[in-house]
């Protein structure tokens, strides 16, 4: 009767995280299985995708147990009570690794865990790992980490995305049902795009940033990234709250977001900005955006093109804003009372210095560099005020939108995921790829990410729905709608790398990077092979 | 390119942001943050002349702790991380005095 | 111009030129809070070092501040006391700079919108009174405190006071003198004193004074350049950087130098400044509005509440005193010039209902003890009930002024309960008529000269009769009695 643990491993890595926990409910898995099938599809896959920076195995097995029992005594009902999780590196879990895939941050181990992640545990989640990212969440592609690039499992010679590229990946190949990310100017929605999975970034707010290491504050939110839409209702469920230690932290009394998975779109009024379909948008993303505006409006949706207005303009806000708070949330990172510190420095300044220049990766000491300066006297008001003015005007273009439509829809990028190395060589050209997910950040707005085709290579193209705030029911439903007249999903995982899997008795600490190949990383190894190279060493 | 940074400006901004690069990596965060700055002034096509600058995007305001004594002695954990610690404290590099 | 004009000109210009001073303070409060002012640490002094520290204010990563409500209104009361506009819409920027003090390396402050502006207070001058403007009154958090390792050369940190709350109240530049800064240093910590605001110790850092300075010619119309000078943790020291720096000023202008805007560290030992300033150090703070704080807005309605809550400031006790207890102006003036004076004053008077009386003690040995003990009133110890209890014991004649003084001393230094101490001591006053008369028959009869003396007309002789007889009774006898019974033995032979 019993399977063989291959043919389970497949079936489990391509089970959603709410069917994964209905069979842990009715007890045909266990948690403990379950953690076994994620940890035996990560050995499989890492070796060519590098989706984690931290693998706790044994953290996840001890957990899984403890789960279990809580299942069997009836303490935990929940639907994701068992169910396997990927972290991203910038939320701090007490104990376990925590490095915003930084060196700044190799060695880093918190010792607090962040609320939307307690919340996950209150739940019964079981983390097995930390996901890959850029730098500090500073990056489109996965390809600014300390700990090497991640790759899109649909095409290893592909990004991932960015910067939640590691969570997008690991998901769209099965390692874990599902993953948190957090998205400051489209980190969750893109990736979600170029990895075929569905990611959502709720109403700022709605999420409790405690415990999120800060990129951009006003901007940074946290969400799911999971197989498809009802998942994300369910995780968004349990890891919104109200927190006391969030003074940006709304209270909602509407968090009941699975209510709101209804196949029913008749009457919903839906605008696709001209400006998201003008010059720049690659033909074939276009093609399949405009086919799953079709299939809604098949559904009874009216749909209507709309000029949005000063879409361009939220790029360079965007950078002044995030710049600038970075370069004040990232000046903590200085060799003093947590990560890493230069070996060499003569006195207080140089010690500064050099552990932020040795620690921090190019992109990350661009923003610094950036946000310093547009905050520097003389500079304030005219590009930091600017920017913030500029974002009211995009926030009313917003209001005034909503005021005719439920939601918007667009792509959350303009291409396909391009190759590896293509990007970072040219900064303005990738950060023009966020065009379509930035505003959104500056308004404040939910958004989400649907997987809606593929282009001729073979790549997913993923559908943007745009809410008002605190209108996350209302993308639900669509993106709900919209899922089920697509029809099913298929994503490369389980196929792809089951094969490999099967007996891996892997655990403890494991990252990336080396297996990699041919990519050039600021840190050649993994993040805790640096603790003996630096700690212990700083003194002074 | 309409904005230029010198060495001056360059060498200001690595004092505020504590960073220290090398002659090559100043040249290419010289064009950098050029190359930035004419993209970003592009903002200057709008007129935002009456416009408030918004920091938060909705009125959340008098979010507030009450005056109680909530936390314990958490040395232990706080000095976990510490690169250089003594006598329960974080130990840093003499400050100029 | 006519040449005599020209020539009077001449004449001043080679006169010793007369320098203006012109002072504004800078002077950051600690606030009277149980926790520090983003996170549930304690405030208390004396803990070993980071054992007040949490996430929040060592700057862990991920960590966000959260406002402790009980800052916006001591904050609130600070500025309505000193006459200032609240900003009923303000908000918290960062301040940018590195330094391991400051664990965040921002200092969470407020530029853009201060939560008070345009007040100020009116102190006494030897010139008369004069208005010293408030330029605004901001809140922020404490940095924490290094440590200079004696064996290593290093630097040690300690959170403790990190994210402590603090007000910081700029004063306009309309100080012209030592005496003036003092005037107005005194007058705002006695009026934050009042509020219990802050206990406003400089020697411990709970009140701190930044001076900025600038000297310029007598009648001119634009100010110097000016410099701020920092650590100064006394009146004194305060004084002597005043005269310092003004000094180092004038001497700068008559070389034919400039002065350079700077930030000076005063050294009270050497009684000299020298710049802090270093290279690394721009000066250049970026502020901006802090993203994870969020605006506070004072509704008219909490504001009257607050304004409600004021407890009476010294003018109004002042007054008070002079029309409910009938206290004199002197008297009244150093009662209300320490707030723990004042309280003691009132809450003894409270009890034992003997205003006058209690007024006495503490005009009188009071200020005594604490001129020998070198004590601010502050510091007194004692409490009011006591010192009621030793007046209750004086005014039913359980004891006399002199054990009372006495007493009162233990009072004083020990706060010891004067009826216990009385009984266990033996130091009640003797009423026992039989005793009393045996001991003057006995003065009397040892003392032939003054009794002839006094019965000569010399009246002053029964002083030292009196006095013979308190000594044979230890003290213990009620002077009245003893009066009383020495002029009738001495009428009777």
């Amino acid at each position: 009767m019993r399977e063989g643990k291959e043919r389970m491993i497949m079936q489990t890595a391509s089970m959603t995280a709410l069917e994964l926990g209905r069979k842990i409910r009715q007890r045909e898995i266990s948690a403990a299985e379950a953690v076994e099938a994620s940890l035996a599809q990560i050995e499989a896959a890492e070796p060519s995708l590098n989706c984690f920076v931290t693998v706790d195995g044994e953290g996840a097995r001890a957990k899984a147990e403890k789960i279990q029992k809580a299942i069997d005594d009836g303490t935990l009902t929940g639907p994701l009570a068992g169910v396997p999780v990927g972290i991203k590196d910038n939320m701090c879990t007490e104990g376990l690794l925590t490095t915003c895939s930084s060196k700044i941050l190799y060695n880093f181990k918190p010792t607090y865990t962040a609320e939307a992640v307690l919340n996950l545990e209150r739940a019964g989640a079981i983390i097995v790992g930390k996901t890959n990212m850029d730098e500090f969440a500073m990056g489109s592609t996965t390809e600014t980490s300390a700990f090497g690039v991640t790759r899109n499992p649909w095409n290893t010679e592909h990004v991932p995305g960015g910067s939640s590229g590691g969570s997008c990946a690991a998901v769209a190949a099965g390692e874990v049902p599902y993953a948190l990310g957090s998205d400051t100017g489209g980190s969750i929605r893109q990736p979600s795009s170029f990895c075929g999975v569905t990611g959502l970034k709720p109403t700022y707010g709605t999420v409790s940033r405690y415990g999120l290491i800060a990129y951009g504050s006003s901007l940074d939110q946290i969400g799911p990234i999971a197989k498809d839409v009802s998942d994300c209702a369910a995780i968004l469920e349990t890891i919104a709250s109200y927190d006391r230690k969030d003074s940006t932290s709304v209270k909602r009394t509407d968090c009941d977001f699975t209510s709101a998975l209804v196949d029913d779109v008749k009457g919903l009024k839906i605008g696709i900005p001209s400006d998201y379909l003008a010059a720049g948008l690659d033909e074939e993303v276009k093609t399949a955006i405009l086919k799953a505006a079709d299939v809604l409006k098949s559904k009874g949706a009216q749909v209507e093109e709309f000029d949005l207005s000063l879409v361009e303009y939220a790029i360079p806000a965007y950078y002044v804003i995030a710049s600038a708070e970075a370069s004040s949330n990232l000046s903590r990172f200085d060799g003093v009372k947590y990560g890493y510190r230069a070996e060499q420095y003569e006195g207080l300044h140089s010690m500064y210095k050099r552990s932020r220049s040795e620690g921090f990766g190019e992109e990350v000491k661009r923003r610094i560099m950036l946000g310093s300066f547009v905050l520097s006297s003389g500079y304030y008001d005219a590009y930091y005020l600017k920017a913030l003015r500029t974002k009211a005007l995009i926030k009313q273009a917003f209001d005034r939108a909503f005021e005719k439509y439920d939601v918007i829809l667009g792509p959350a990028a303009p291409t396909t995921a391009p190759k590896l190395g293509e990007s970072l060589a040219d900064p303005i050209k990738m950060y023009l790829g966020d065009i379509y997910t930035i505003s959104v950040n500056l308004a404040g707005l939910p958004g989400m990410t649907v997987p809606c085709g593929m282009d001729s290579k073979g790549l997913p193209v993923g559908v943007q729905l745009i809410g008002d705030c605190f209108q996350e029911k209302k993308i639900i439903r669509a993106a709900y709608a919209y899922e089920q007249g697509r029809g099913p999903w298929e994503l490369p995982a389980a196929m792809r790398f089951a094969r490999a899997a099967g007996g891996g008795e892997k655990d403890g600490p494991k990252t990336s990077a080396g297996q990699t190949g041919g990519n050039e990383t600021n840190c050649a190894g993994k993040a805790d092979e640096h603790v003996s190279a630096a700690a212990g060493k700083g003194g002074i | 390119m309409a904005n230029i940074i010198s060495d001056e400006t360059m060498e200001y901004v690595g004092i505020l942001a504590k960073l220290e690069l090398s002659d090559e990596q100043k040249e290419q965060a010289k064009k950098d943050m050029a190359r930035m700055l004419d993209y970003i002034d592009m903002l200057n096509e709008l007129d935002t002349s009456g416009v408030e600058p918004m920091s938060h995007v909705f009125p959340v305001n008098n979010v507030f702790r009450e005056d109680e004594v909530t936390n314990g002695d958490e040395r232990e954990t706080i000095l976990k991380n510490a690169p250089a610690k003594k006598d329960g404290s974080f130990m840093v590099p003499k400050t100029v005095e | 111009m006519n040449m005599f004009l020209r020539q009077q000109g001449r004449e001043e210009s080679e006169m010793a030129k007369q320098y203006e001073t012109v002072i504004g303070l800078e002077v950051h409060v600690e606030l009277a809070t149980k926790t520090k002012i983003f996170c549930g640490c304690s405030t208390a002094f004396g803990g070993a070092p980071n054992t007040h520290t949490c996430p929040v204010c060592t700057g862990m990563p991920g960590s966000l501040p959260v406002l402790n409500k009980k800052v916006v209104e001591l904050a609130m009361a600070v500025g309505l006391a000193t006459n200032c506009k609240i900003h009923q819409f303000c908000k918290f920027d960062r301040k940018n700079y590195f330094y391991p003090d400051n664990p965040q390396n921002y200092q969470i402050s407020q530029l853009y919108l201060p939560i008070c502006y345009e007040g100020g207070i009116e102190i006494e001058t030897p010139a008369g009174k004069k208005v010293v403007g408030i330029h605004e009154i901001h809140m922020e958090e404490d940095a924490g405190k290094l440590i200079h390792d004696e064996w290593e050369d290093c630097s040690l940190v300690d959170y403790n006071r990190s994210g402590v709350p603090l007000i910081e109240i700029v004063s306009e530049p309309d100080m012209r003198s030592a005496d003036e800064v003092i005037a107005y240093l005194d007058k705002l910590r006695l009026i934050i004193q009042y509020l219990g605001a802050s206990d406003c110790k400089l020697q411990e850092g709970s009140m701190r004074a930044d001076v900025n300075l600038s000297v310029r010619e007598a009648g001119a119309k634009e100010f110097g350049t000016r410099t701020e000078m920092k650590n100064l943790n006394s009146f004194k020291a305060i004084a002597r950087a005043i005269e310092g720096e003004r000094a180092r000023q004038i001497e700068l202008l008559e070389e034919g130098k400039k002065v350079i805007q700077e930030t000076r560290r005063w050294d009270d030992n050497k009684e000299s400044s020298y710049p802090m300033r270093s290279k690394e150090d721009a000066q250049d703070y970026r502020y901006f509005p802090d993203p994870d704080l969020v605006p506070v807005i004072i509704s008219d309605e909490w504001l009257e509440e607050i304004r409600s809550r004021q407890p009476e400031l010294r003018t109004e006790k002042l007054l008070r005193y002079k029309t409910e207890f009938d206290i004199p102006d002197y008297d009244a003036g150093i009662l209300t010039g320490s707030k723990r004076m004042a309280d003691i004053f009132e809450e003894t008077t409270a009890i034992c209902g003997k205003p006058k009386k209690v007024s006495n003690w503490l005009m009188g040995e009071t200020l005594r003890l604490l001129k020998e003990e070198g004590m601010e009133p502050e510091e007194l110890s004692f409490s009011p009930e006591n010192l009621a209890k030793l007046i209750g014991l004086t005014e039913d004649g359980t004891i006399n002024q002199t054990v009372a003084k006495e007493v009162f001393e233990k009072i004083f230094r020990e706060d010891i309960d004067p009826v216990v101490y009385v009984e266990e001591h033996g130091l009640k006053t003797v009423n026992d008529e039989g005793e009393l008369r045996r001991v003057v028959e006995e003065v009397i009869a040892n003392n032939p000269q003054s009794v002839s003396d006094y019965r000569g007309g010399k009246k002053k002789a029964l002083g030292f009769l009196v006095g013979q007889t308190m000594k044979a009774m230890k003290g213990k006898a009620d002077p009245g009695a003893v009066n009383r019974m020495l002029a009738e033995l001495l009428s009777e032979a």
